[in-house]
């Protein structure tokens, strides 16, 4: 005998163990066992084969490995002796699962042992085979089974019930053979059988149509009369729990009536009495009846109308609700959520109750509410209910707030009577647990801020008040950051104020305050500090008075680590040092965002445009929209009143803009989205009213990747701003640096103008005119120099000159500095700018070009459009 | 249908664990780590349910030990705790009053016992008594079988004395 093997007893071992003091002592032992198990494997030891077996199996929960063990589960499953196999069995479902090769070959063994004359070794066998049967195995033994299922002894009869649940799960093609089988044993008496019978009923319903119908026919009286007898009958001592007969019958009874009863009226029929018989009979005060009534409200819900039914339904759940037991009530928020369909109105008048449940001490419970609050919002009860919740959020647990601002956020946003309101509510979930929203809350919050015009006045005055008692939060943070860049003049000069407001006094410098504090504060993370970059270069053209400390904030960032925070500080110092004529058009207030597009993009119900924002998550908060159509009209359309233009062919400027090639690409499959993309690139250079050079350059080349995919121009757009792009007007700000740096100190251009073309008059209004001048180089006949020479026709001065230039995608357009941006009355100067036109379709197709020209006539603005369309042919 | 029972002691040591829907080693250790982590921390007063994974784990405390039985979100939760209380009241009667103890060291008795109230995660057998019976009669197979093996040895010792 080896001296090593089965020296200690399972008891000593399990004693050896539990002695241990560290994990390392007990390691220690461990390993011993496991040598000694493992030596005696080796040798094929018979005597203490079941005893090593019994310590695996301690050792495998205590969580060490113990596969060498798996083939000894086998060889004893293969013993002729009955408490081998008991072990051997146990072992097998203990150290295997179904997924490992190794059981494939205890599937003999199993077949003569269900085929034993000994009737508890064909138990273990029907046992292991329930609890792991792989789908093969099921197959190959099922015959067995189902033999199994009319044996002479009932407790085999329920085990072989109970394993072909676990072979028709596997293989669903089996379940027509058990349906007959199965009809008899729902008429026996034994209750293990009843109970076993009743459930794979309730399984084979599941996996076969036919099955359901089978039973629906021949068994709903059968089940019914059980279930009467088992309600109806005398105490029976082996059966009773707490003054009840066999609940778990009485469950899986209701249970199969349920499935039985569901979508059909004459079997719901059959069993009404029955169901109003346990809904009125059982008692209430223990856990079992509770069961039992739990189970018998969700057959009544389940089953073909009822009415008076119903109403006793939801009588218990009201009964449920107000009961003290948490379990009670755990289940009967459940129940309630599935009532809601049925009966809303009745489960309606247990809301005050429910919304004391979301604030329970018991997670389970509070969660379980809050869902169920979520479904009974409607417009009449959202501001009532809305304010409960905000209340709570201020006293609720922290890991419980991320789940209800959520819910709160998307009920208010579903559900607002008014924009005011909508805001107010937000502020205040901000406020109170702004560290916890998502992002898409308070993007979507901006959106529907710049979309109500007449409250931004409000809104920023709101949010200064905020910011200043709830600055941690750093939603709060960012949101007010935003706005006050956007609104700031608002902001001080308590413009658009609403009655119910009470005036502030806010100086500039107490705005500028607010944006440095963020700026500064510890906790602001990069999103924050670089939306912070922004709202300043926007003050800093808002308040005048307040350009120097802007610009000593802004420089401060310039030594920042951030890459993106430096590269925008020293970006926008630029800007406000060097390039004050340009900064004002720069940081105009954004043009509204599109809140159907927004919400549309968010539901994912407008594919294409949902991808491009994925590349550009931050988008919104910059408030450049990539996706609207109506300021582009306004942009690009001299008949802005009709958007449908957009889609029509014929004089549309946009599809002129864009080029043929688009509309036929757009024709096919994409529909407007080339378009959109290609027009939002426009749009976002165009609405940042950066001066017509740089801006016509990169208009250009941007067009003309959107040319190949309109995918790609929005990618095209994220890799020309900075990395982490929160906003897209660094991007336009960026480039005008570039070239301006390149171009600015040597405007030159070589002169050397062939006049072959004569020059056009490509712009004519009764303040102005415009004049083009085409030259070409040779040898690059698809290139056309143009210079353009603005006259004033008026006597006044006209500053802050800006020309602007458009081009469909089947050309480049780069256009230079101008030579001046004020433009002296009376024909007594020009400006001339240099464009530089490449034709890509040269010889097929003729240049056209979309303008626009800005300027200030006594300090307003004046704007004016055109369309070029006479250029000379051969261009 | 119940995926699978695990006992566990407030020290969140694993005293039983059965497994009715396929978990991997590694899934099971990891399973195990969570649920002890939720449901031992759980106050006492608060409801016997914790959601998890898109199910439902029903757990109770027994003196040191807690039963949990994880089920699918359309189970009925207070069934399940009749079920757990149904086999620990089995076992209360098998061992006589059932201490933590008992159930170490017999560990397979526990085993033997559930695989007579639960197969393929369903309810086999609502009456305790019938329970004992099965699982007493297959214990006197075994002594019977031990008995026979020790008076062969007692003979085959007596005839090579």
């Amino acid at each position: 005998m080896n001296p090593f093997s089965s020296e200690t007893r399972l008891r000593d071992m399990i004693r050896a163990i539990r002695a241990c003091k560290t994990a390392a002592e007990e390691r220690a032992v461990v390993r011993k066992e496991c040598a000694s198990i493992r030596a005696a494997v080796s040798d094929n030891d018979n005597d203490y084969r079941h005893r090593n077996l019994a310590k695996l199996m301690f050792i495998h929960m205590l969580g060490y490995p113990t596969h060498f063990g798996q083939m000894e589960c086998l060889k004893l499953i293969a013993a002729p002796g009955f408490p081998e196999k008991r072990i051997g069995y146990l072992g097998l479902m203990l150290l295997l699962d179904e997924r490992q090769e190794v059981l494939m070959l205890v599937t003999n063994s199993l077949k003569q042992d269900l085929n034993h004359t000994n009737q508890y070794i064909v138990g273990l066998a029907l046992c292991a085979l329930g609890n792991i049967s792989s789908a093969e195995m099921a197959r190959d033994l099922a015959p067995e089974v189902e033999r199994l299922l009319q044996f002479r002894d009932p407790n085999v009869r329920k085990k072989a019930a109970l394993c072909s649940i676990r072979i028709i799960k596997k293989v669903p093609d089996l379940a027509e053979n058990f349906v007959n089988p199965v009809a008899s044993l729902l008429k026996e008496k034994h209750h293990g059988v009843l109970l076993t019978a009743i459930q794979l009923c309730a399984d084979l319903c599941t996996v076969s149509e036919e099955a359901l119908e089978y039973f629906r026919k021949k068994c709903t009286e059968g089940l019914v009369k059980v279930l009467k007898d088992a309600v109806n009958s005398p105490y029976a001592p082996e059966y009773d729990i707490s003054g009840i007969a066999d609940p778990f019958l009485q469950i899986r009874l209701l249970r199969i009536l349920r499935i039985l009863g569901h979508g059909d009226a004459d079997a719901s029929d059959l069993m009404n009495d029955v169901l109003a018989q346990v809904a009125t009979k059982t008692e209430s005060n223990k856990n079992a009846g509770n069961a039992i009534l739990y189970e018998c409200v969700e057959t009544i819900m389940s089953i073909e109308d009822s009415g008076g039914l119903r109403v006793l339904a939801i009588n218990i759940l009201g009964r449920f609700l107000s009961n003290r037991d948490n379990n009670i009530r755990y289940v009967a928020l459940n129940m309630l959520m599935k009532a809601i369909s049925v009966d809303g109105q009745a489960v309606q008048r247990h809301r005050a109750t429910i919304l004391e449940c979301v604030k329970d001490s018991d997670a389970s419970i509070r969660k379980r509410a809050l869902e169920l609050v979520y479904l009974l919002v409607n417009e009449t009860n959202v501001k009532p209910l809305t304010k409960e919740l905000i209340d709570y959020l201020e006293v609720s647990d922290q890991d419980f707030k991320g789940d209800l601002t959520a819910r709160i956020c998307s009920i208010v946003e579903k559900l607002s009577p008014q924009k005011i309101w909508y805001i107010d509510q937000m502020l205040k979930v901000l406020c109170e647990a702004g560290n916890y929203v998502k992002d898409e809350v308070w993007h979507g919050l901006i959106v529907v801020i710049t979309n109500s015009t007449n409250l931004h006045g409000y809104t920023v005055r709101s949010l200064y008040r905020a910011i200043q008692t709830s600055g941690d939060q750093e939603a709060v943070v960012r949101v007010a950051v935003w706005c006050i860049g956007e609104y700031g003049d608002l902001l001080v000069n308590n413009i658009g104020m609403l009655d119910l407001e009470e005036p502030i006094t806010v100086t500039e410098n107490d705005a500028v305050d607010v944006i440095e504090a963020a700026i500064k504060r510890h906790t602001s993370d990069l999103t924050t500090r670089a939306m912070c970059l922004i709202a300043l270069l926007k003050l800093s053209s808002r308040f005048p008075s307040c350009s120097q400390r802007i610009k000593d904030i802004v420089n401060q960032s310039k030594g920042s680590l951030l890459l993106e925070l430096q590269q925008r500080s020293i970006e926008f110092d630029s800007i406000l040092e060097k390039h004050q004529n340009l900064r004002s058009a720069l940081v105009e207030r954004m043009p509204v965002l599109d809140e159907a597009t927004y919400s549309g993009r968010r539901a994912g119900s407008l594919p294409a445009v949902a991808s491009t924002s994925q590349g550009n998550p931050l988008q919104i908060p910059n408030g450049v929209p990539k996706t609207m159509d109506a300021p582009l009209l306004d942009l690009l359309d001299l008949s802005a009143d009709e958007p449908a233009l957009q889609n029509s062919s014929g004089p549309n400027f946009l599809q002129d803009l864009l080029g043929g090639d688009i509309l036929s690409s757009a024709s096919q499959s994409g529909t407007t989205q080339p378009q959109k993309s290609g027009t939002d690139v426009l749009l976002d250079l165009l609405s940042t009213g950066s001066p017509p050079a740089q801006n016509g350059s990169s208009t250009a080349d941007i067009l003309s990747i959107s040319q190949d995919n309109n995918k790609t121009s929005v990618d095209a757009l994220n890799s020309l701003s900075s990395p982490m792009v929160t906003s897209v007007q660094s991007t336009p700000a960026s480039s005008i640096m570039d070239l301006l740096d390149t171009f600015g100190p040597s405007p030159t251009v070589p002169k050397d103008n062939d006049p072959a073309y004569p020059p056009l008059v490509a712009f004519e209004s009764s303040s102005l005119s415009l004049i083009f001048n085409f030259s070409k180089q040779p040898g690059s006949p698809q290139i056309t120099q143009i210079e353009a020479t603005f006259t004033n026709k008026s006597s006044d001065i006209y500053t802050d000159f800006i020309f602007q230039a458009a081009v469909p995608k089947f050309l480049q357009l780069h256009l230079e500095p101008a030579s001046s941006n004020t433009l002296p009355g009376s024909g007594n100067g020009s400006i001339t700018q240099k464009l530089r036109v490449t034709n890509n379709q040269h010889g097929k197709k003729s240049l056209v070009m979309r303008i626009r020209i800005s300027y200030k006539l006594n300090n307003k603005d004046m704007l004016e459009e055109g369309q070029i369309s006479n250029f000379p042919r051969d261009l | 249908m119940i995926h699978f029972v695990l006992l566990i002691s407030r020290q969140g040591k694993v005293r039983l664990t059965k497994w009715y829907s396929p978990y991997s080693q590694k899934e099971r250790s990891k399973v195990i780590r969570e649920l002890s982590g939720m449901i031992l921390s759980r106050g006492p007063k608060l409801c016997n349910f914790v959601e998890w994974r898109g199910f439902k784990v029903v757990y109770k405390r027994y003196a040191s030990l807690y039963f949990c039985m994880c089920i699918n979100q359309e189970d009925n939760e207070l069934e399940v705790l009749e079920i757990i209380h149904h086999y620990v009241e089995i076992l209360d009667r098998y061992f006589g009053s059932v201490c933590e103890l008992d159930l170490i060291f017999n560990f397979h008795k526990a085993y033997y016992i559930l695989d007579e109230v639960l197969i393929a995660g369903e309810l086999q057998e609502s009456s305790k008594k019938t329970v004992a019976r099965l699982v007493a009669a297959q214990d006197s197979l075994v002594d019977a079988a031990k008995e026979e093996a020790a008076s062969i040895s007692n003979i085959i010792a007596q005839a090579t004395k």
